[in-house]
């Protein structure tokens, strides 16, 4: 089955053919391409020539960058030596380097490069943050409150601290999907020792008031953790600013490698934490393990090159997002769109397209890689639970498509995904029995649906 | 200064969106282009000859980085 990377047939006339066949003649070199490439749909990047779906998945996962691959490599050819070395310049040129991508991740956030700490990905940062902090306190603080709309991972650890006796709230949100300050304020215990909310959400791409959290949390003296993985890089962060105490930071959502990510944990006033991994005493003593040095060279170098696009980025990715939202919502009728209009990021734009199977209209959609709900948990066919927590209707739950526009996102790419969107919402309806019945002007809910 | 010359900025210029030519990923390809257009067009009005030297340097070291990731 091929699959389409349509750029000539988007009538861009000139400039898409001068593209393709300036790189034709620069090929002198031996490629084994099988097919003629020409003036047809654009190369690739993957040897065997094959055409691939546009990617409009990037809260899923983004290209490296490649600034961010030419830093890695020479740590992967040449300079392979262990940063904890002490005796030899291969452990000298390596610990540099790694200390030199501890500064730029700090210098995104606003932190001293003391407060950086090096892990596997947001899922442990996540987990050594909330568990280590409760855990460090348990003897006094027993009490921590989160919100329904967190990552797996952040619910899963307070899942597992319930087990060891912790109390935990877990707030609702709103119908846009940010949580109420009051109800905030009103969960907090004498004996409360940490509030994690995540910064941007995922799948809905909201994005809840951290500056008043941090406020609130600060006057209670209070730890807040923030996940901050889909929103680094990609609105401005500071940790002074915004009163965090610990941040979560994964390197493969701001088109750096994945298996490497960070944890941000405040030194004045102190955060304590117990760690989860123990060794060696890396990392302060919070990390142990040998620091993956090309791993954490990419995730600086992301940092820096995401400090400088910054704002030509998202300049760029709310053009396409409003060019997108508006082209769906002038041509189709009945499509929602999940999560706050204002306080949003806009390259996370959540639609549900009502009396249209979500699944359906995935697998329509062959040759453009989407999503209906969040990574981890699609391999479920319940709905997601972000979707259930903002109050959408089982049905429009179902409906839901997640569309991410990054750095690399083309406006071609974006005008073609909105096109066969159309055009497939349309081709379902027709095929609805449901919206045949919505055209006749039955209303839905008042009907009976017998039992065969 | 013959460094940051109007004609070696020109050169610059054509030299990265050669290179960025060269690859082969669509997504790569097209971000290097606009990206080097906007760049140029947007830093086209500067005047001060320190500011140019170091946006000419940075050029070059980003020519670099094409000449070796472009495949």
């Amino acid at each position: 089955m091929l699959l389409w990377r349509r750029l000539a047939g988007l009538g861009s006339g000139r400039a898409p053919r001068r593209l393709r066949t300036a790189p034709g003649q620069a090929q002198t070199q031996t490629q084994t391409q099988p097919q003629a490439e020409g003036p047809g749909p654009g190369r690739t990047g993957d040897g065997d020539g094959a055409l691939r779906p546009l990617y409009m998945d990037v809260q899923a996962t983004t290209p490296l960058d490649p600034r961010v691959l030419d830093s890695m490599l020479p740590y992967l050819t040449a300079y392979y030596g262990n940063p904890h070395s002490r005796t030899h310049a291969y452990g000298w040129e390596s610990e540099a380097a790694m200390e030199k991508a501890r500064r730029q991740v700090a210098d995104l956030i606003g932190a001293d490069s003391r407060e950086i700490i090096f892990t596997s990905g947001a899922t442990e940062s996540n987990n050594m943050a909330i568990k280590g902090v409760a855990r460090f306190y348990k003897s006094r603080k027993k009490h921590i409150i989160t919100t329904q709309t967190e990552h797996k991972c952040v619910l899963d650890s307070c899942r597992s601290l319930e087990t060891e006796g912790f109390r935990i709230t877990y707030l609702p949100v709103k119908n846009n999907g940010l949580i109420d300050l009051k109800e905030l304020e009103a969960a907090f215990q004498p004996d409360t020792s940490l509030v994690s909310v995540m910064t941007v959400n995922n799948e809905i791409g909201v994005k809840q008031p951290i500056h008043d959290i941090g406020e609130i949390c600060r006057e209670r003296k209070v730890f807040f953790h923030t996940d901050a993985a889909q929103a680094i890089g990609k609105i401005p962060m500071d940790v002074n600013d915004m009163k965090i105490d610990l941040m979560s930071i994964s390197g493969h959502k701001i088109y750096g490698p994945k298996g490497v990510g960070a944890l941000y944990v405040r030194r004045r006033p102190r955060v304590r934490l117990e760690p989860l991994q123990s060794g060696g005493g890396q990392e302060r003593g919070l990390r142990s393990g040998t620091v993956p040095t090309p791993l954490a060279v990419g995730l600086g170098a992301a940092c820096e090159v995401a400090q400088q696009e910054m704002e030509y980025d998202h300049k760029r990715v709310s053009q396409l997002a409003e060019r997108l939202v508006t082209k769906i919502m002038s041509e189709v009728p009945d499509v929602v769109m999940n999560g706050d209009r204002e306080h949003r990021y806009p390259g996370c734009i959540n639609l549900s397209f009502a009396y249209v199977e979500g699944e359906s209209l995935l697998m329509a959609l062959k040759d453009v890689a989407l999503s209906s709900g969040s990574a981890c948990t699609s391999a479920s066919l319940e709905p997601s639970y972000v979707l259930r927590a903002i109050g959408t209707d089982e049905d429009l739950a179902h409906s839901s498509i997640r569309f991410g526009i990054g750095r690399f996102t083309t406006e071609e790419e974006v005008d073609y995904t909105v096109q066969k969107c159309i055009q497939h919402v349309k081709r379902l309806r027709e095929m609805s029995p449901l919206w045949e019945m919505v055209q006749d002007g039955i209303d839905l809910k008042s009907i009976k649906w017998t039992q065969h | 200064m013959a460094a940051s010359s109007r004609a070696q900025v020109l050169r610059l210029y054509r030299a990265l969106l050669r290179e960025s030519q060269r690859f082969s990923g669509y997504n790569y390809r097209t971000y290097a282009i606009r990206r080097i257009r906007d760049a140029f067009r947007e830093n086209k009005n500067i005047k001060d000859s320190e500011k140019i030297e170091e946006l000419v340097n940075k050029a070059k070291a980003n020519l670099e980085v094409i000449r070796r990731q472009a495949t």
